[in-house]
């Protein structure tokens, strides 16, 4: 082979690859484009006013709506919200400023591997904990199992946070002669916000979509459940209840539903991230 | 809580190197100052989340032990499912479990790495940073809406267009042989490749980005391509932290559990044909678990529990090994 071909056919191989990464980009952004089209396309057309306000309607009849899941959504969610996030962040809290070599290093590992599990383990857990003890479902056992969840992200991001405040600010606190808990509770994470603020809501769009672990947790109900201590029903649950089903009605349904939850999840991840893009200590991200 | 003692007892604490002063008074001008409390709170916060793991794998262990003791490792090695008999064996639930996320990272891995080489070599970083975004929300899609899509808008595609083609083309290897009605460990293992293909481009990218540039100006002055150099000199740099982003995303979808149960056909079966229904290990857990009557029969299923526990934290552990290896960033929250 003469210098000039081999020249010649490293260029194409440069070229042609080059090309192929630039269209495997193509393909995944199309493909992201006709999901989130298909999605708002479909759901929009299927969503109306019941939706929002109407029971469902029993099984075989049409129109109804999703009233008792969205409000059993917000119940779960604003339980799993009061469990997992003050746990986390008090353990990040205790990671960033306060944490010794082995421990610190022990309850960083665990987290990791709690961040790992999948979410229908997670389940399981929530009802050996909560089910089998009670022996009924309940809301607050999907509350628990999603709250479970949200504790590992929690930690991370309120520690990330923190941890990009510069430590000038701790030492002039401290320099005034502030107790540290002081200087933590007035100067460090005041500054550290915006992030932590951001951590919070990323943490519940992501358990907000959550199906899994509210199967055998909070069950599901066609009915207004009140209190805690009653099988609930959630939105997730009835896209996947109502998408599996027959029933040509139930699959409007749930694609109404599915646009309902997945706004919800895109507005909260979104304006998070533009909190998160404005902030001053923002981890460098 | 100003007073001078508080000061000097505050000043000592905090000089980096001196021993802190362990006499009584000095603990109660802390303890009355507040720092005690403070101390204790976060502790317990961070003892409760040790906690919380350990009880996790504890209830587990503990409730799955009828299955454990009555099928020991023959659990893992048997294919028959049959709760009417009281046979438990999770043999067809590990094998689809396995076959589609085989099938996700076949796909998925080439189309991520590549798209992240184009986000992180080629794009200008305006695009690369909003096309990044872009590919980020997709995480956030919930896994039940994926399927969603699967069912009713992928399932007829495939039917319709891509079986056709691998029948015609593939057909006579056993992997695309026989009936297609739908359901199928191939729908499941393109649903999955959508799933985790925003993990490997975010992951793959970053650590792609956290090459230093004169190994790209290096191998450029020496005459390479540009894709001489990225294939030959920046991948291999980054190599450690794209497996990390592999592996994450080998255990998002192993444990991944609505688009698998909605799509995959939940048919307990042993079939070399992606074509045919199959079962995995989290969609057998959704689906029987409330259906099951008696003990052994939940303590079967919380030992699937606990094997898919197992795989993913092996594998999630991997993953963190060569993604901290590589690049300093949180993995965890992305």
């Amino acid at each position: 082979m003469t210098e000039a071909t081999r020249l010649r056919s490293r260029h194409m191989v440069n070229n042609v690859m080059l090309g192929l990464t630039g269209l495997f980009t193509i393909i995944i952004a199309g493909a992201l484009l006709f999901i989130l089209g298909y999605l708002f396309i479909n759901g929009a057309r299927n969503l109306d006013f019941a939706f929002f306000t109407q029971l469902p309607k029993p099984t075989g009849e049409t129109g109804g709506g999703m009233a008792n899941a969205i409000v059993g959504s917000a119940k779960i969610l604003g339980m799993a919200t009061a469990i997992g996030v003050p746990i986390g962040f008090l353990g990040g809290v205790y990671l960033a400023e306060y944490g010794n070599k082995s421990f610190a290093f022990a309850v960083r590992y665990l987290t990791d591997l709690l961040n790992g599990v999948p979410s229908i383990v997670i389940g399981i857990f929530a009802f050996t904990l909560v089910v089998l003890k009670a022996k009924h479902f309940s809301a607050f056992a999907g509350g628990m199992a999603l709250g479970l969840m949200m504790i590992p992200i929690s930690v991370r991001s309120t520690e990330e946070f923190l941890r990009a405040v510069p430590n000038g600010l701790r030492e002039g606190a401290l320099a005034l002669g502030t107790p540290k808990w002081r200087a933590l509770a007035t100067v460090v994470i005041p500054a550290a916000k915006d992030g932590i603020i951001t951590g919070i809501m990323l943490n519940l769009a992501r358990v907000a979509g959550e199906t899994a672990p509210l199967l055998f947790t909070s069950l599901n109900n066609r009915f207004w459940s009140p209190g805690i201590n009653q099988p609930t029903s959630t939105l997730p649950v009835m896209i996947y209840t109502y998408a599996l089903s027959p029933y040509d009605d139930w699959h409007r349904q749930a694609w109404a539903a599915g646009f309902v939850l997945l706004m919800l999840i895109l507005t909260i991840n979104v304006s998070a991230r533009m909190i998160l893009s404005r902030s001053r200590y923002s981890g460098g991200r | 809580m100003h007073s001078s003692e508080t000061l000097k007892v505050q000043g000592e604490a905090r000089v980096p190197g001196t021993k802190r002063n362990p006499g009584a008074r000095a603990f109660a001008l802390r303890f009355f100052s507040g720092d005690e409390i403070a101390r204790a709170l976060v502790t317990i916060s961070a003892a409760l989340i040790l906690l919380v793991t350990v009880l996790l794998v504890y209830e587990l262990w503990i409730n799955s032990h009828l299955a454990r003791e009555k099928f020991g490792w023959h659990f893992l090695t048997t294919q028959v499912w049959d709760p009417n008999a009281g046979q438990f064996g999770a043999l067809a639930f590990v094998f689809g479990t396995v076959v589609t996320s085989f099938v996700a990272l076949l796909i998925a891995v080439p189309l991520g790495v590549g798209a992240a080489i184009f986000l992180s070599e080629l794009a200008p970083p305006k695009l690369s940073n909003a096309l990044t975004f872009c590919i980020e929300l997709l995480a956030a899609v919930p896994s039940v809406i994926y399927g969603l899509l699967g069912v009713f808008v992928l399932m007829p595609l495939i039917k319709q267009y891509l079986h056709p083609v691998l029948k015609g083309t593939l057909g006579w290897t056993p992997l695309f042989s026989g009936p297609f009605y739908g359901p199928s460990m191939l729908v499941a293992g393109i649903v999955l490749a959508v799933m985790i293909l925003p993990f490997i481009v975010s992951v793959s990218r970053q650590v792609l980005l956290a090459v230093p540039n004169d190994q790209r100006e290096g191998a450029l002055a020496l005459g390479a391509t540009k894709w001489e150099s990225t294939w030959k000199v920046v991948v291999p740099f980054a190599q450690r932290g794209i497996y990390g982003s592999v592996f994450l995303a080998l255990a998002r979808s192993l444990g991944e559990t609505m688009a698998v149960t909605m799509v995959i056909g939940n048919t307990p079966q042993i079939k070399a044909s992606l074509f045919a229904p199959g079962y995995s290990i989290a969609a057998v857990i959704a689906n029987e678990f409330t259906e099951a009557t008696y003990d052994l029969y939940v303590h079967s299923l919380i030992e699937l529990g606990l094997v898919l526990f197992a795989l993913t934290i092996i594998i999630n552990g991997l993953a963190r090994l060569l993604v901290s290896s590589t690049a300093k960033f949180s993995v965890s929250s992305t």
